[in-house]
């Protein structure tokens, strides 16, 4: 029995293999890593084994058809992937298969009592549950940034090739259309200042970089609506988009869903302003000012700068 | 064209309560509505019917308030609802619901696509869509942004990490939607009086060919604790005469806090 770590992206299969190697540590177990290039790499990042093959270009069919093998190459009773869009489409898939029970998007995998327990986001993000399974294998997915890489070790392990063979691909790729990549490293910005619908057009924004300049340099972020819908922005926070820890966050015009908030809850500050008293938002921040963003943010700019 | 949608049927997420003591949410008892991804995906199969025809049935695995829950779907355009109900399936993991749900639709028989959230919101598992592609060895289309159905096939838009496709898959299908797709309507006071006449048809578990026992046995997710974690904030309200006055008191308690 072993623990098999997957992820098509290196980054993030570098940090399930961390969480695997602690793992692997309690439950005396052997680390194994399905990939298919430097297979020395995942080895100085904490796997025993390589498994390693031809995966080319994500096809479903043919990521199934290779991780199923190595499921039965490694006889592995936990499988631990990485929750992009294309592995929470593949674990589900691999359970199925295997019949397994399957945890998606946990923030935390621990081994407490002879038994892996997680924890994941329910109820549209408001609760955090505790969750096992009793199959074997289960299969946990983990979103990126969830576990912290190894420093690379000094280690030895081994590679083992991995044949598969895949059927066709049922569905039939027309075109692909690059998404604009997002400039700025919300993950690790240390004051946002962060757009919602209060806004009434694109230009509009332009006073949140006011603030962003008045704050000393913030990144500026904004709610699903502002980028998925109206595209004026590349990308959004929350629970499906980025989870933020600034020491300051600081919303404009934003109601407070909990799917937003849900991503802003590791913030040291929040600071809301919203017209509406009854907002969501004013409950969950550490100061708020009822008032019209378009009267407010002014104001504060020059503000912060008199203060400056 | 015969198109089946899987909804659930939820508690209403702003109408849960935290308990003070326990910080556990109240889930029971509170109003249930048709889970939001699942009323988008209920949206672009009748914005298909109406332009190919044909028929759109929603199928729902839920408990007696369902047969209501769904009326909302029948008078915003479905045509027919087949519901499970048994009392013993609650709680069980996505495993054994998505056996359950594929028995059903091997009943049902006839359709070209099944279409579904991405997601449900309540328990944010994303899974019962790819676990049907494998069961029932149908083309999985996830996380569509825009549906076309056409003789024979789907086009679709799949809004992905870092990047869109345009896929075209033969039928019948999976397809699973996100938010943008659309807005799903609000059903006329007319077609909510007619939803009533609509057939909906209730199947307990046995009628699928299924014990409860068996059901059970495929469930092996545990829910061991929920809570809700402590959102401690100051909730310091800022009030002042003026605009600026109070501008001015907001970057005063910033920067007493040191976080600027
Ligand atoms: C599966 C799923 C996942 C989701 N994930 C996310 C996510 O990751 N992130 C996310 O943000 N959302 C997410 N959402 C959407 C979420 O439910 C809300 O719809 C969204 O967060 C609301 O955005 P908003 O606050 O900008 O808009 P609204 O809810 O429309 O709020 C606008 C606010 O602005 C205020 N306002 C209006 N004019 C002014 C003014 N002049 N001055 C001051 N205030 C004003 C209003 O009072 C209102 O409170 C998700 C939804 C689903 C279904
Ligand atoms: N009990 C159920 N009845 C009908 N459809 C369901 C049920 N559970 C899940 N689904 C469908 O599967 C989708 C994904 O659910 P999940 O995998 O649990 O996040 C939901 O949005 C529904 O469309």
């Amino acid at each position: 029995m072993s623990i098999l770590v997957f992820s098509e992206d290196r980054e993030l299969a570098y940090q399930l293999l961390a969480k695997a190697s602690e793992l692997a540590e309690k439950m005396s177990k052997k680390v194994y890593c399905l990939a298919s290039e430097t297979p020395e790499d995942y080895i100085k990042q904490g796997a025993d084994k390589v498994l390693q093959s031809e995966l080319g270009d994500f096809a479903l069919e043919s990521y199934r058809a290779a991780l199923l093998k190595a499921v039965e190459a490694s006889d592995a009773e936990l499988i631990l992937m990485g929750a992009t869009k294309r592995g929470k489409e593949l674990a589900p898939r691999i359970a199925a298969a295997l019949n397994a029970g399957c945890m998606t998007e946990c923030n935390k995998v621990d081994y407490i009592d002879g038994e892996v327990v997680i924890e994941r986001l329910t109820y549209g993000g408001s609760t955090i549950a505790k969750e096992t399974s009793t199959s074997k294998p289960t299969i946990i997915t983990a979103a990126p940034r969830s576990f912290d890489k190894l420093e690379p070790q000094d280690k030895t392990g081994e590679v083992i090739k991995l044949e598969f063979e895949a059927s066709e691909p049922k569905v039939k790729v027309l075109e692909t259309r690059e998404k604009p990549k997002g400039t700025q490293d919300l993950e690790n910005a240390d004051i946002i200042v962060s757009a919602g619908r209060g806004f009434k057009a694109k230009e509009d924004l332009a006073i949140l970089e006011e603030l962003a300049e008045a704050l000393g340099g913030a990144a500026i972020g904004c709610t699903r609506p502002i980028s998925a819908d109206l595209g004026w922005m590349d990308d959004w926070v929350g629970i499906s988009g980025k989870k933020v820890k600034p020491s300051l966050y600081m919303t404009c015009g934003v109601s407070g869903q909990i799917q937003h908030v849900a991503g802003i809850r590791d913030s040291k500050i929040i600071v809301s302003i919203n017209n509406d008293e009854g907002a969501g938002i004013h409950g969950v921040s550490d100061y708020s000012i009822v008032g019209d963003i378009y009267e407010v943010l002014p104001a504060l700019i020059k503000a912060l700068k008199e203060k400056a | 064209m015969r198109q089946l949608v899987l909804l659930k049927d939820i508690p209403d997420l702003k109408e849960i309560t935290i308990d003070r003591e326990t910080r556990h949410p109240k889930t029971e008892g509170i109003k249930t509505k048709i889970s939001d991804l699942d009323k988008r995906a209920l949206e672009a199969a009748i914005q298909a019917k109406e332009k190919v025809g044909g028929e759109v049935i929603v199928l729902s695995m839920g408990d007696d308030k369902t047969k209501t829950a769904l009326l909302e779907a029948l008078a915003m355009g479905a045509d027919g609802a087949y519901i499970i109900n048994e009392a013993g399936v609650k709680g069980i993991d996505t495993n054994a619901t998505s056996h359950v749900l594929e028995a059903a639709i091997r009943e049902i028989g006839e359709y070209d696509v099944i279409i579904s959230g991405e997601m449900t919101l309540d328990s944010l598992s994303s899974q019962i869509g790819p676990r049907l592609a494998e069961l029932l060895d149908h083309p999985q289309v996830t996380y569509v942004k825009e549906y076309e159905l056409s003789e024979g096939s789907v086009k679709a838009v799949r809004d992905l990490d870092n990047l869109e496709e345009v896929v075209e898959a033969p039928l019948p299908a999976i397809v699973t939607v996100v938010r943008e797709i659309n807005e799903p309507r609000i059903p006329s006071l007319m077609n909510i009086m007619k939803a009533k006449r609509k057939p909906q048809t209730v199947w307990s578990l046995a009628d699928l060919g299924l014990s409860l026992e068996e059901v059970q046995a495929m469930s092996y997710v545990k829910i061991k604790d929920v809570t809700a974690p402590e959102m401690t904030r100051k909730q310091v309200k800022i009030e002042a005469d003026t605009i600026e006055e109070a501008a001015s008191k907001l970057a005063a308690a910033i920067k007493e806090e040191g976080v600027i």
